[in-house]
């Protein structure tokens, strides 16, 4: 019955906090490793224009849904300008307005985006689109153009790319001509496929946007092709025929709209700048979450101090040392000195790196013993007794830092963080274990505890299982549950095998 | 090394962590243990249920009280003197005799002879608490010195021979006799080196002896045999042990016992986490007879039946089953 319990109780804590931690890791984002770092990149929006006389309002378009990008921040920098947000046909818009400026105005959108194929957000699928009134006599060559392509496709996207094969041939057909020669830039060209798209009852639109790579002082705006076909939006290079967005597409805005519109100002010039940079996969997470409003990341280690962060990204460790602990005695039987000193010991080695950690913590243990040796002779009372040897403790650790600094093994010195108090019980209790059970015992014990701390050393020091544990502390639960069941394990401990080798062969 | 730990079960080899988990954690309640790991306290219970243990000639428990030490002994010439709650031997003194000319100093086992004084200030020091483990003031136990049966007189080098019997809910499940040693210095742990022998559990009879887990027929100081003894009053052993159930309620207990050439066996402690190197001296595994324990407990069997339930059960492999 109590063995079920012990069951529930640990399958109940594993499951909080592995679906915690799968929470933080998939949808928050959380990098399970600690070098991850995601590439960030800042899109500047600069608009500068003459401000006229009366009061003025700056239109811009602005990112509203970026397959393959999720926002980061966003924010305007304009003086003594109101800014709001709006919702327009072509999705957000910026808005800034001021009553009365003199001289060149600049106004500055930035907005920080990072890669994440898992957005994938489309818009709703559109209306047919009302068929275009076109004047002649480009309603004649529209008319050709669309039977014409028709003939030669089968469903919406191949008309798209055979329409766009038509009007991009290097030879052209006079219609096409007719029609090209009508769109001098390449947004107007896209503009009138989108009416031929129409003619043909295919809702299509603009889509505006930037190739991220590198850093770019002055972006070039790319115009792309989006066409429904029922079921999704799909992408098409207006100038190719060929499907698809180019790699690292950061879809602006949408529509036929222009970018940016100023009322009461002239001269109006919109540049855009990129640049890439690269931030800790945490730190996005962190903003995500918080841009979601999820609670839990309230509760995250990285919102202390940093000292604090310090503090306990070595505590954390610290339930690793007794997993470890744990196994050794109940799974391996290993004999140590107190339930948790190897893990203190470990922890001390930390500081003083495992060589330097292990002489000098031997050599500690050996002086006190022998001198725990010379005052068992008087007889103390216990308390005494372990003051005694705590106050001999404290002796030897500064007698170890100056011979070791006169010597110029500035290594010595770091002895000083040895746990005092752990080392004279520790030397209490061997001296005990020595006279009760002899010397051989003793030194087993002794020994035991120092393969208990190098090994608990070995698994607190990996970088990638503290900052699994920093990032992730609900997996203190796992570690938790595991030590539960391991409370309840009651098959034999490894060095028993040995120990009762004997009855095995009757 | 799953093989080898599959062969231990089959052989029903009982490990330390099964050991704590499914009965000194189960069967052993915290609350009792002071019944066990003080003695005057298990004297005082033992002596109520009428068991045999080593005559008590007096409790000592305070500083004011250490000047009685001289009516408390009063002309006996020889006595023990412990600690309550001291742990592997420490601070007892074993006197042994008077001094003829001077009536007021004592000679101890080990020949030396000792002021009275001095025996009050080793008293004034074990009530202080010097050799408590917990540190805390100790009560100084005087009772009878036992004296040894010569029945392990030729397998023991010096020290104290004594029976060691693990009773599971009251029923004895296994023994062994444990002798001193050079090597371990005259005490019975099989950890320092004493020779540990199973014993029949149905003929009171010694089996081969264990030396650090190796099998020995000779003892390694006197070069007797150390199998085939006939132990004396083996149905009285088994039976103080069972009722060690009875005294400390502890459903997996160790009990000791030394057999004096007087008085016969005596309870001399008890443990509430013995040790599992039983089944190396017994080469059995207590797993199996634990479960056969299970099998046919009865609440209501007294220490009597319970004990010769254990002889019928666990005879050593080499007898039939026998009837009694």
């Amino acid at each position: 019955m109590k063995q079920k319990y012990v069951f529930v109780l640990a399958a109940m804590l594993a499951l909080i906090g592995l679906s915690v931690f799968a929470y933080k890791w998939q949808v928050l984002g959380f990098p399970v490793s600690r070098d991850q770092e995601t590439p960030v990149w800042t899109i500047e929006s600069s608009i500068s224009f003459e401000s006229g006389p009366g009061s003025i309002k700056v239109n811009l378009h602005i990112p509203t849904l970026t397959p393959g990008f999720r926002t980061l921040n966003e924010n305007s920098v304009s003086r003594g300008y109101g800014f709001s947000l709006n919702y327009g046909t072509g999705g957000r818009e910026a808005q800034w307005a001021i009553r009365r400026t003199d001289g060149t105005q600049t106004i500055y959108y930035r907005i920080s985006v990072f890669a994440d194929a898992s957005n994938d957000q489309s818009d709703t699928t559109p209306p047919f689109p009302p068929p275009p009134v076109i004047n002649e006599p480009f309603r004649t060559a529209v008319d050709v153009i669309v039977a014409d392509v028709k003939e030669h496709s089968a469903d919406t996207a191949s008309f798209t790319s055979e329409l766009l094969r038509l009007m991009n041939d290097p030879s052209p057909d006079p219609n096409v001509e007719l029609l090209r020669s009508d769109s001098d830039t390449n947004a107007r060209y896209v503009e009138t496929v989108t009416t031929i798209l129409a003619a043909a009852r295919i809702p299509a639109r603009l889509i505006r946007g930037f190739k991220l790579e590198g850093r770019q002082r002055n972006a070039e705006m790319l115009t792309w092709l989006e066409v429904h076909d029922g079921d999704d939006w799909r992408y098409f290079n207006p100038t190719t025929g060929e499907e698809g967005l180019p790699d690292s597409f950061l879809t602006w805005w949408r529509g036929n709209e222009p970018l940016v519109s100023v009322e009461g100002g002239s001269n109006v010039q919109v540049g855009f700048a990129i640049q890439e940079n690269h931030l800790a996969a945490v730190a996005i997470a962190e903003s995500q979450a918080a841009q979601r409003g999820a609670t839990l990341i309230d509760f995250s280690l990285y919102s202390l101090p940093i000292s604090t962060q310090a503090v306990y990204s070595v505590l954390l460790m610290i339930p690793i040392g007794a997993l470890i602990m744990v196994f050794l005695r109940n799974f391996i039987g290993i004999d140590a000195f107190g339930t948790f000193m190897p893990v203190l010991i470990a922890l001390a080695f930390r500081e003083t790196k495992l060589f330097w950690g292990v002489i000098l913590f031997t050599m500690l243990v050996a002086l006190g013993l022998s001198i725990r040796f010379l005052l068992d002779r008087l007889r103390l009372l216990l308390v005494p007794r372990l003051s005694a040897v705590l106050i001999v403790v404290v002796m030897l650790m500064l007698i170890i830092s100056l011979a070791s600094h006169r010597l110029g093994l500035e290594t010595g010195l770091s002895v000083a963080l040895f746990p005092m108090v752990i080392i004279a019980m520790t030397i209490e209790r061997m001296s005990v274990v020595w006279e009760e059970r002899g010397a051989v015992d003793a030194m087993r014990a002794g020994l035991g505890s120092l393969v208990v701390a190098v090994t608990a050393y070995i698994f607190m020091g990996l970088s990638w299982l503290e900052h699994l544990i920093f990032t992730f502390p609900e997996l203190l639960l796992v570690v938790l549950a595991l030590v539960v069941l391991a409370g309840r394990y009651t098959g034999y401990r490894l060095l028993e095998l040995r120990r009762f080798g004997a009855l095995a062969d009757n | 090394m799953f093989a080898v730990a599959n062969k231990l079960r089959e052989a029903g080899v009982l490990g330390l962590n099964e050991r704590n988990v499914d009965f000194i954690t189960r069967l052993n309640p915290r609350r009792l243990y002071p019944r066990v790991d003080d003695k005057a306290l298990t004297k005082e219970l033992a002596l109520e249920a009428g068991m045999a243990v080593p005559e008590l000639y007096g409790i000592i428990r305070h500083q004011r009280e250490v000047r009685a030490f001289a009516d408390i002994v009063g002309e006996r010439n020889s006595f023990v003197i412990k600690p309550a709650q001291g742990s592997g031997g420490d601070g007892i003194l074993v006197v042994i005799g008077r001094s003829q000319r001077r009536r007021n100093f004592y000679r101890l086992s080990s020949g030396v002879l000792i002021s009275a004084a001095e025996i009050a200030h080793h008293i004034s020091n074990i009530v202080s608490g010097q050799y408590s483990l917990s540190g805390n003031p100790d009560k100084a136990i005087i009772e009878y010195c036992v004296q040894f049966d010569p029945v392990f007189a030729d397998v023991s080098y010096q020290g104290v021979p004594d029976i060691r019997v693990i009773v599971y809910r009251g029923y004895p499940a296994m023994a062994m006799v444990r002798l001193p040693t050079r090597a371990s210095d005259g005490k019975a742990n099989l950890h320092q080196g004493a020779v540990g022998a199973g014993v029949d559990m149905s003929l009171g009879e010694t089996l081969t002896g264990v030396l650090d887990n190796e099998v020995v027929d000779e003892h390694p100081d006197t070069g007797a045999l150390v199998s085939g003894l006939r132990i004396p009053q083996w149905n009285f052993i088994l039976h103080s042990s069972a009722r060690g159930y009875d005294v400390t309620g502890l459903g997996y207990l160790g009990v000791d016992m030394v057999i004096d050439s007087e008085h016969g066996p005596l309870i001399l402690e008890m443990n509430a986490r013995p040790g599992l190197s039983i089944q190396i001296a017994n080469c059995t595994g207590l797993a199996s007879r634990i479960a056969r324990i299970d099998e046919i407990h009865d609440e209501k069997a007294g220490p009597e039946e319970r004990a010769r339930l254990a002889r019928r059960e666990f005879p050593a492999e080499r007898q039939t089953s026998i009837e009694f």
